[in-house]
């Protein structure tokens, strides 16, 4: 957290190694074609801060603003895709007491790294985006909760605060106006759990980050049990862009039901990994293009499109689905937080699986039965396939925990457990059966 | 009102109940883990899961507000299959060693399984295990057993007041534990055993020592403080083995002090006194019941026809019953002497013969709760009153403001909004400042007689003691939002302050206060009978002895009940002293002890609960019990070894056949109840002369009593003693006082105060008031010195003279 003027941080990324931004349309990251895109300079250069100081001084109504997210069509970048607009109308609107806003940069799921780059290359959209919601909700206090393990994004980040606050984008009466707004950044120590907003909200506290049971959502009870707003990074970077072109423009930059663009974070078997940021909508075959194609000549053989928490898709499945939420749910799986895992024809999907429930049984906060005891049963069943050691019941066994997992714990992180297990075993039974049977892998036979 | 339907039954429940509200009130089961009524909601077992028409997912009804026309069904079949499931993953790893488990045959998981789950289970792999945690010498951890259900960790948080367990690593790994090295330390900490719905906690002392279906329960009183939990003994082959809380929503609701759940232990102990003894020629030889007795009447008669009647003092404990003490009474006033007197550990009797009524705590325990404003003058409310203290913090909780004045600045565990940490004479004042100034706030002071106006001219208020008016007065505090009206106002008077000797300005004071702020409350009163005691007059008459006198002026005969003198009486040193010259002293007790050498008769009484009796709360409830075991040995239950005395004596009147026929004639008949709310009355007939500018410039002792010691029965509980309350006297003090007084921690000091010394180390306690100087009483090494409150000298002496003390009651268990 921001105690005191920082001097000898390192404040200002350089400009990406990887800068083949063919294809791409550059909306959240749109400082990375800059020599110093991390710097207030550039931003302001790129007509950064207007959008605020236009709606503070013209003191622009906050329903307009939310009619304009609204028509925007952004939906949650976190994951759950949620309506931003809507969520911002659930924020009480007289409020006797502090109201607070929270940025959600803990990105804890495996092959999600796109929130990092947002703080890391352009920071002030960020914070932009964060006051604009600031005004429109009254929000006094920010926080913007950044994961644990990635300290010099971090640092960072907080050297634009301080730049923001130097040049009177933060503080008290900004603008000359009566609109107040103080941000802070705030580091989690790498649990995935603190993702979670509610989760989050305890560890800003201080207290050990652990989900509240929901109802009250953080826009009644929140930071310190104040209303409080939960965004994630992305969705609130796209908001500076939404008030400069309106919010029709964004939506027709996707396609129904999903506007604007995505950042997609790319791993796995592919040529050039990275993040990606293109329009909703784009052919998952244009993506993957965008990304090298599979690496070294293989197939591919499967994918997770949206980070662990969501379905895995076979080749067949995936081929000619759209990268947007509607698309991607129409074709069997859904868009997450954007983390786009490839797999090409020599993964093992049994030891695939083995990897990510041992994610979810290490990450699991413990609170609830069926989370805290279903992941270890599963990890342990899949641990003992793997050892060789499998029985042909024990797929249906993991199919049953898992659906037990699913649905009947405080926070999603039950669902996320679940979910892949339930559609690893659906679209690659026979790898399993192969794997039991044989006590070795169908892939690699190891 | 909200029209639901649960399992096809329409019913009508309140706006904001959960299902499970609504389901307990019609007696519809649900089973849970984690739901407490008296806790927050944690939603963490899913064992309530339910399901609910529209929702594709089972809901947890211990979370899940209901809404109008919502359709709920516990035993459908997804409800089922989700209950089946979540029992399924509880026991997955849990060790299922029930046979060796303490909770077997009380435990909710057992129980549920049975009820709930599958018959068999389909998990193979290796389960968990956890270590266990030392958490002191009252609770037995088998962390495996735990479910995580949190339930130990609110409660120490929400109703403990302080959160001394958590909750700490995540999923799998998670476990409950302490603070590094530390014990949980909490005075209710016993309730987390209850709570815990496994085996993971459970009952140290009464670990392996029985099974839960060989005992028998037997509903009592709690014997401690005045607040009168309602208990529930478990006796096995005629000896108590533990003791429960029994659900007393309006006393105790269902919680257990330590000291209520632990005591038990000191009714085993072998100091029990089992057959009565005489002393021949300084040596104790054991007797019959017929030659104690006359021996005792003998020596009573011998003394009092050649001394006079007033020869003879009496003193009672005011933890004996109702009946007792009334016996005792009639005795003493058979005999035609008024020496008589209950306050043993009160030094100011100047109220004698002033007060309207019984004294008592002025409201029901209840009421507490609805509290806005709460001044609490002289207690350490947690070591006095460690289970009603919870009630304040309830009220705190519900946004009371707490106001404190007292010589020791001991963390109640709630928030304190005004405190003034002062020595006892100054607390007179500075209760008079808030007199003065709440007299200006509200324009009242025509109210109060000419005299208190007088003095109060002399006073001087100052911004904390305007700023505790001000609070009393419902006048919105720094952080408060709006005035109240008509603020519910409490006062209370403690332990500390009635047994100093500014008790009568203290207590006007405070009763002036409450008259201008229409206030509720009055003394908060030590024992489980003090207002029984006071209700029957257990004091001396117009010409007779108060307990004090009775020691000052020495009785050349005593006759004790349930007396530990040293121990119990507010002046130790001497007490020792009067028992010493005495010719003769006849006790009945259920102890020897060495507070008892100098006694010449010992009669064995049955403890409470061995015999039936009544005891009268600090709300003025009278509350019967029947004996829970037959009385060990050769003892007898005290009302009818005073019958049989009083018969011995020649005199009348004594033909009672039980303990009811006594309280019978106590009340004369009449329905207790309504006897006692005619009597209770905390008003004074007329002011008391009264000082406020009490000069003091010598050091004062504050002379607390551990809540360990307060009694015969609990001092001799070693799992109690084995806690850290059970902290050595030492001589406590600030550390401005230190420097003033030259000395540094570790050394030794001689304190003196009238007719009594003790050797003692000096300790750091920044919680004590400037001026003061904390030494505990009730206890071997402090016997020595003189009154509990009151002036007392310090001075640096040689380290040969201190002897380290070593509990002779943990050897003799040892
Ligand atoms: C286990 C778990 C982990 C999560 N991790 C993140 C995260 O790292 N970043 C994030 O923005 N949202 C995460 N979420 C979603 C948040 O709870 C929340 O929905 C989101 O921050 C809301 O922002 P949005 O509406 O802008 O998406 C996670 C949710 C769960 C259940
Ligand atoms: S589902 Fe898992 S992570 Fe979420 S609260 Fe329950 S135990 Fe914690
Ligand atoms: S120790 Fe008992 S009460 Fe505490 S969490 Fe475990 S099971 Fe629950
Ligand atoms: S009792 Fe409802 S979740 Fe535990």
């Amino acid at each position: 957290m921001v105690t005191g003027a920082k001097t000898s941080v390192n404040t200002t990324a350089k400009k990406p190694v990887m800068t083949d931004l063919k294809g791409q349309t550059l909306l959240t990251l749109r400082s990375l074609n800059e020599e110093n895109p991390a710097s207030l300079e550039t931003y302001i250069k790129l007509g950064g801060y207007a959008q605020l100081k236009r709606i503070v001084t013209e003191k622009v109504k906050a329903t307009d603003i939310i009619t304009q997210i609204k028509t925007s069509n952004l939906r949650g970048r976190g994951g759950a895709g949620f309506p931003t607009g809507l969520k911002w109308s659930f924020m009480p609107r007289y409020y006797d007491g502090t109201k607070y806003l929270v940025c959600n940069t803990d990105e804890g799921e495996p092959g999600t790294f796109k929130d990092r780059d947002i703080i890391r290359y352009n920071p002030h959209q960020l914070i932009e985006g964060m006051a604009i919601a600031a005004y429109t909700l009254g929000a006094r206090v920010g926080y913007n909760y950044i994961h644990g393990e990635i300290w010099q994004d971090y640092d960072i980040f907080e050297a634009a605060l301080h730049e923001a606050k130097a040049a009177g984008y933060l503080g008290e009466n900004l603008f000359g106006s009566n609109f107040s707004f103080d941000l802070y950044a705030v580091h989690g120590y790498g649990a995935y759990i603190c993702g979670e907003e509610t989760a989050l909200i305890e560890s800003i506290e201080g207290k050990k980050g652990q989900p509240r049971f929901k109802p009250p959502f953080p826009a009644s009870y929140g930071v310190f049990g104040k209303p409080t707003n939960v965004n994630n990074t992305e969705s609130y970077t796209s908001i500076p862009w939404i008030l400069q072109h309106g919010g029709q423009a964004f939506a027709d930059l996707g396609v129904p039901n999903s506007g604007g663009t995505k950042l997609f974070s790319i791993s796995g078997h592919v040529e050039k990994p990275g993040n990606y940021e293109v329009k909703m909508g784009m052919p998952f075959a244009d993506l993957l293009a965008l990304a090298g194609g599979i690496w070294k000549g293989r197939q591919l053989k499967a994918v997770i499109p949206g980070g662990p928490s969501t379905a895995v898709m076979t080749a067949e499945m995936v081929q000619n689905a759209t990268m947007d939420y509607d698309g991607l749910s129409k074709a069997g799986s859904s868009l997450g937080a954007g983390s786009m895992i490839v797999m090409d024809d020599t993964t093992c999907m049994v030891k695939t699986l083995k990897r990510l429930s041992y994610f979810f049984y290490e990450e699991s906060c413990g609170q609830c039965t069926p989370c805290r005891e279903g992941t270890g049963w599963v990890y342990r069943v899949i641990s003992r396939i793997v050892d060789g050691k499998g029985k042909m019941e024990d797929l249906d066994l993991l199919t049953d925990v898992s659906n037990n997992i699913s649905g009947r714990t405080i926070c999603a992180l039950g669902d996320a457990a679940a979910t892949p297990v339930l559609s690893f075993i659906k679209h690659f039974r026979p790898e399993f059966e192969y794997y039991i049977t044989h006590g070795k892998s169908m892939v690699d036979g190891r | 009102m909200l029209h639901i339907e649960i399992d096809g039954k329409p019913l009508e429940v309140e706006h904001g109940s959960t299902i499970i509200d609504a389901a307990d009130k019609v007696g519809i089961a649900i089973p849970r883990f984690c739901y407490h009524k008296k806790l927050s909601v944690a939603a963490n077992c899913r064992m309530c899961l339910v399901q609910v028409e529209k929702f594709n997912k089972p809901l947890p009804a211990c979370a899940t507000p209901v809404a109008d026309g919502m359709k709920i069904f516990t035993r459908s079949k997804a409800a089922v299959e989700a209950q089946k499931s979540v029992m399924e993953f509880l026991l997955i790893n849990h060790p299922l060693d029930c046979p060796i488990c303490d909770q077997g045959g009380e435990c909710d998981l057992q129980d549920i399984a049975v009820a709930y789950g599958a018959s068999g289970s389909r998990y193979a792999e290796e389960k968990r295990v956890v270590l266990n945690k030392n958490i002191g010498p009252l609770i037995s951890t088998d962390m495996t057993r735990c479910i995580q259900c949190t339930r130990c960790v609110r409660f120490l948080k929400e109703v403990g007041g302080m959160q001394e367990l958590g909750l700490v690593g995540r999923g799998e790994h998670a476990e409950i534990t302490a603070y590094v090295d530390k014990s949980v330390n909490s005075e209710l900490s016993g309730n987390i055993i209850d709570l815990c719905p496994v085996g993971a906690l459970t009952n140290k002392p009464f670990r392996y020592s029985a099974r839960s279906w060989e005992l028998t329960r037997r509903p009592s009183i709690a014997p401690h403080d005045g607040l009168g939990s309602h208990i529930e003994v478990h006796v096995k082959d005629n000896k108590v083995m533990r003791v429960l809380p029994r659900e007393k929503e309006s006393i105790n609701e269902c919680w257990l002090s330590d000291r209520d759940r632990y005591s038990y232990v000191g009714l085993n102990s072998p100091d029990r006194l089992k057959v009565p003894m005489i002393k021949h020629n300084g040596t104790w030889v054991e007797t019959d019941w017929k030659t104690a007795l006359e021996f005792a009447a003998g020596q009573i008669k011998d003394i009092t026809n050649q001394h006079g009647a007033d020869s003879l003092g009496v003193l009672a404990s005011p933890n004996s019953t109702m009946e007792e003490g009334y016996l005792i009474k009639q005795l003493a006033n058979g005999l035609g002497c008024g020496n008589v007197d209950y306050r043993l550990r009160q030094t100011d009797f100047r109220l004698d013969g002033k007060r309207v009524g019984i004294p008592w705590m002025g409201c029901n325990i209840q009421e507490i709760e609805e509290l806005d404003r709460i001044l609490i003058i002289g207690s350490n409310l947690r070591n006095e009153h460690p289970l009603l203290a919870q009630r304040f913090r309830k009220a705190v909780a519900n946004g009371a403001e707490l106001s404190v004045v007292s010589p020791l600045d001991n963390d109640p565990l709630m928030k304190v909004a005004h405190k003034v940490i002062v020595r006892p004479n100054d607390m007179v004042n500075v209760l008079g400042q808030i007199l003065k100034a709440m007299s200006g706030l509200q324009r009242l002071s025509l109210c109060l007689p000419p005299s208190l106006n007088a003095l109060l001219e002399t006073i001087t208020v100052r911004p904390n003691t305007q700023a505790m008016a001000e609070s009393l007065a419902g006048l919105a505090g720094p952080d408060g939002l709006v005035d109240l009206v008509a603020p519910k106002v409490g006062l209370f008077i403690g332990n500390m302050a009635l047994s100093d000797p500014r008790f009568t300005e203290m207590y006007s004071m405070m009763e002036a206060i409450g008259g201008i702020c229409g206030a509720k409350g009055g003394i908060l009163p030590a024992a489980a009978n003090s207002t029984g005691m006071h209700f029957m007059g257990v004091m001396p008459n117009a010409t007779g002895m108060h307990a004090r006198a009775m020691l000052e002026v020495p009785r050349k005969a005593y006759l004790l009940l349930n007396v530990e003198p040293e121990l119990d009486c507010q002046h130790a040193a001497l007490a020792k002293a009067a028992m010493a010259q005495a010719e003769c002293v006849v006790a009945l007790t259920a102890y020897k002890s060495e507070a008892l050498e100098n006694a010449d008769v010992l009669l064995p009484i049955a403890p409470f609960t061995e015999t039936s009796g009544t005891f009268m709360s600090m709300e003025g409830r009278v509350q019967s019990f029947s004996a829970v075991t037959k009385p060990l040995a050769e003892c007898r239950p005290a009302w009818k070894v005073l019958r049989v005395l009083a018969n011995t004596l020649g005199l009348d009147g004594f033909d009672f056949d039980s303990s009811e026929a006594v309280k019978n004639a106590i009340f004369k008949g009449e329905k207790p109840s309504t006897v006692v709310w005619r009597n209770l009355n905390n008003n004074l007939k007329e002011l008391v002369e009264i000082e406020v500018n009490i000069k003091s410039d010598g050091l004062q002792r504050i002379g607390e009593v551990p809540q360990y010691e307060s009694d015969p029965i609990v001092r001799r509980s070693v799992p109690l003693q084995k806690t850290k309350y059970n902290i050595r006297p030492m001589a406590r003090m600030r550390a401005e006082q230190m420097a003033q007084l030259d000395l540094v921690e570790g050394d030794i000091v001689l304190a003196t105060q009238d007719k009594g010394s003790a050797v003692l180390q000096v300790k750091l306690d920044n919680h004590v008031a400037m001026g003061c100087i904390r030494i505990a009483a009730s206890h071997e090494q402090t016997i020595g010195l003189g009154d509990l409150m009151g002036d007392i000298t310090i001075e640096k002496t040689s380290k040969e003279l201190y002897k380290p003390y070593e509990t002779t009651m943990l050897k003799v268990v040892a």
